[in-house]
């Protein structure tokens, strides 16, 4: 893929399923990791929506049923040691970048097992040792911080990259503006990749943005593309690319992937923002069934292939939950500890 | 290493005297040298040589890979710190101005400040974040602010400044070992103020106040430009048989409670002295842990001494008048022995 210009207009030419040549390069040990990943976050959500209209946990959740092909696309493009920047919509790039689920699900109860101790809870999961460098809880904020973590790559050569995590709600943010217009100035190895997801709360992404998202490549004179975020072999191709070309030292690219989130913006939801035929559209679009289909049509992976794994992934949700609810609560000594390395 | 918390018992054998911005560069160049991972960012930090000659020369030393120019982006420079923290460096973000740090504050009090505590304490951020403040230099009311008491009211956050260019230099070389995010505010009116700096290796560290002066009658607890006006103060007030106590606390968070108490239960008076607007301002904290914790100690209640409750004024007479000088403290400690408010 490094051949292929990362710059396109509206998704490749070829027909809604067909991977264009995409699937025929990734190993059926890959193909696996994929399917496995997008089920596991699709599992991970609803079993944590369960619990938390059960009253189990509380916060907020904020879904990325829909969106898994985004995230499990461009991290199947990452090398294990490369970095990433989330968002509050994170559980999807966690698990992508190799999180574990009873690990995950332990901190949205709050409990001393979870990513955090039960200090952070479903927006501000990381695992540094995975190259998990934050969920955030701030709209954008961790476009600034992907760019600080590119210039560390570059700085102390270690061949990394970093891919920033956003939403189509930070395209508005100035630390958007910031955050790409350096990391272009400074040509860092850095992947800027917008999920637009079309709505922040209840505005609209093309309410939100002047313009949509990916015309802003040409402005900080970087390579961009708006791509199918609901295709995964769009996405991986996209991301590889791209990837490829930061870590070549040549700088960073703007990725705008279309998708859609299912649920309404946390388990609250106003539902008046948008139509029930729209959401049946985009239903009808989902990342993991059009991967399933194009994996069936080219006879790589049999149905004994996604049930094996459809049953680890059922064991591991069992599992996490009964990690989750059988680990302790953490004690308030704890409260002022870990604000400072001591 | 030489690990000394006051100017007075420095090698006295090897000492020099150098401009705390010289002192702040030596820290710099020291610390570069020790740790390939120590890089300076921020704007104008290059070819210029900092806003304020701190980084003057470096570029030419160290090169664009460890002092990186960025363009006008203070959110930027405060997530570049981040980012390559979190990831192994060690950086010195500079802001031009305290002042701008208002454009950062996101990332320095969201993102900075509470990485390491929302992930369970497994993150670390090895970041020093420097910003000159205070005023006296005629740049009006968005060049001139003092706003410490933002940055120590985060949690998550250490916050230090300096008075002479030996705790500069010693602080500094701290701040950048840490693991923690430390701000160093460095005010501008003293970048050419010259003092005893030893040849040599030393820290001052973080969290450790210094009585820069001793006295029996009326304690001044104050730091940075400030402690100079007080040392002024009390050499006028001795001349009448006054004593005052000077104490520096050098860093605001951690704050050395101990060393103030010490000084309050020796002189029973306290006048807490700052630059930032009064009301509201970090005195505000030092004078509340003073009346809690040593109430039956005071002789007379504590009396603050800070900036006017406005935006800098430009013209002198104006910008003068707003800050405390030597004649307010003079003044203030008079009020104190007197007790009359």
């Amino acid at each position: 893929m490094a051949e292929q210009s990362p710059v396109s207009t509206n998704g490749r030419a070829g027909g809604d399923d067909a991977s264009n040549g995409v699937l025929e390069q990734l190993s059926d040990d890959q193909l696996r990791w994929i399917y496995l990943i997008m089920r596991r976050i699709r599992r991970f959500e609803e079993t944590a929506e369960e619990a938390f209209r059960a009253a189990k946990m509380r916060g907020a959740l904020h879904f990325y049923i829909g969106e898994e092909a985004t995230a499990t696309g461009v991290c199947a493009a990452l090398d294990e040691g490369d970095f990433i920047t989330s968002t509050h919509r994170g559980h999807g790039h966690c698990i992508a970048k190799g999180a574990r689920m009873d690990k995950m699900m332990a901190e949205l109860f709050g409990r001393t097992t979870g990513y955090c101790g039960g200090k952070g809870g479903s927006m501000h999961i990381a695992d540094i040792e995975l190259g998990n460098l934050g969920a955030n809880g701030i709209v954008g904020a961790g476009i600034p911080i992907a760019t600080g973590a590119a210039l560390g790559s570059k700085l102390r050569k270690d061949g990394k990259v970093t891919v920033a995590f956003f939403g189509d709600g930070a395209g508005p943010t100035g630390a958007f503006h910031e955050g790409v217009n350096v990391a272009a100035t400074m040509n860092l190895p850095a992947v800027f990749v917008c999920e637009n997801n079309q709505y922040g709360m209840a505005t609209h992404a093309d309410f939100a943005n002047a313009a949509a998202i990916h015309n802003r490549g040409p402005a900080y004179g970087i390579p961009s593309a708006s791509i199918d975020g609901n295709d995964l072999f769009e996405v991986y191709a996209t991301a590889k690319t791209a990837i490829d070309r930061a870590r070549r030292g040549e700088g960073p690219t703007l990725i705008e992937a279309r998708t859609y989130r299912h649920k309404g913006h946390t388990v609250l939801d106003q539902k008046n923002y948008r139509t029930k035929e729209e959401i049946a559209e985009w239903v009808a679009r989902d990342p993991i069934e059009r991967f399933v289909r194009a994996v069936n049509e080219s006879e790589r992976l049999d149905e004994d292939d996604f049930q094996a794994i459809d049953g680890q992934i059922e064991r591991e949700i069992e599992h996490a939950v009964a990690f989750a609810e059988a680990s302790p609560w953490p004690t308030v000594d704890v409260i002022e500890r870990d604000v400072y390395v001591e | 290493m030489a690990v000394s918390t006051s100017q007075a018992s420095a090698p006295e054998t090897a000492t020099r005297e150098i401009f705390m911005s010289e002192a702040l560069r030596e820290a710099i160049d020291e610390e570069m040298t020790r740790d390939p991972t120590v890089f300076v960012v921020g704007e104008e930090v290059g070819v210029w040589g900092g806003a304020y000659a701190v980084t003057q020369g470096m570029l030419e030393k160290w090169g664009p890979d460890r002092i990186v120019d960025t363009p006008i982006a203070e959110a930027a420079i405060a997530g570049l710190g981040i980012g390559a923290a979190l990831t192994g460096s060690r950086p010195i973000a500079e802001f031009m101005y305290s002042d701008f740090m208002g454009i950062a504050m996101d990332q320095i009090v969201n993102q900075a400040a509470k990485n390491r505590y929302m992930f369970g304490g497994k993150a670390k951020l090895p970041l020093t974040y420097r910003a000159p403040f205070g005023a006296g230099t005629g740049n009006a009311a968005q060049h001139t602010q003092s706003l410490e008491a933002w940055f120590a009211h985060v949690p998550g956050l250490k916050v230090i400044t300096a008075s002479t260019p030996y705790d500069a230099k010693g602080l500094l070389k701290s701040a950048i070992r840490e693991d923690n995010v430390v701000i160093m505010f460095e005010h501008k009116a003293i970048y050419a103020m010259r003092g005893h700096v030893p040849e040599g290796e030393y820290l001052v560290p973080i969290g450790v106040a210094d009585v820069k002066r001793e006295g029996d009658d009326v304690s001044v607890i104050t730091y940075a430009r400030q402690t100079h006006h007080a040392l002024e103060a009390a050499e006028q007030l001795a001349a009448e048989g006054i004593s005052v106590e000077v104490v520096d606390i050098r860093s605001l968070y951690p704050l050395d409670t101990d060393t103030i108490l010490r000084s309050v239960r020796k002189t029973h008076r306290a006048v807490v002295l700052y630059e930032a607007v009064r009301f509201g301002g970090f005195g505000a904290e030092i004078a509340s842990q003073i009346q809690e914790l040593a109430f039956d100690d005071l002789d007379a209640p504590v009396l603050r001494v800070g900036a006017a409750h406005a935006p800098v004024p430009f013209s002198e007479p104006l910008e003068v008048a707003s800050f405390p000088d030597t004649a307010q403290v003079v003044e203030a400690i008079r009020q104190s022995l007197q007790g009359v408010y």
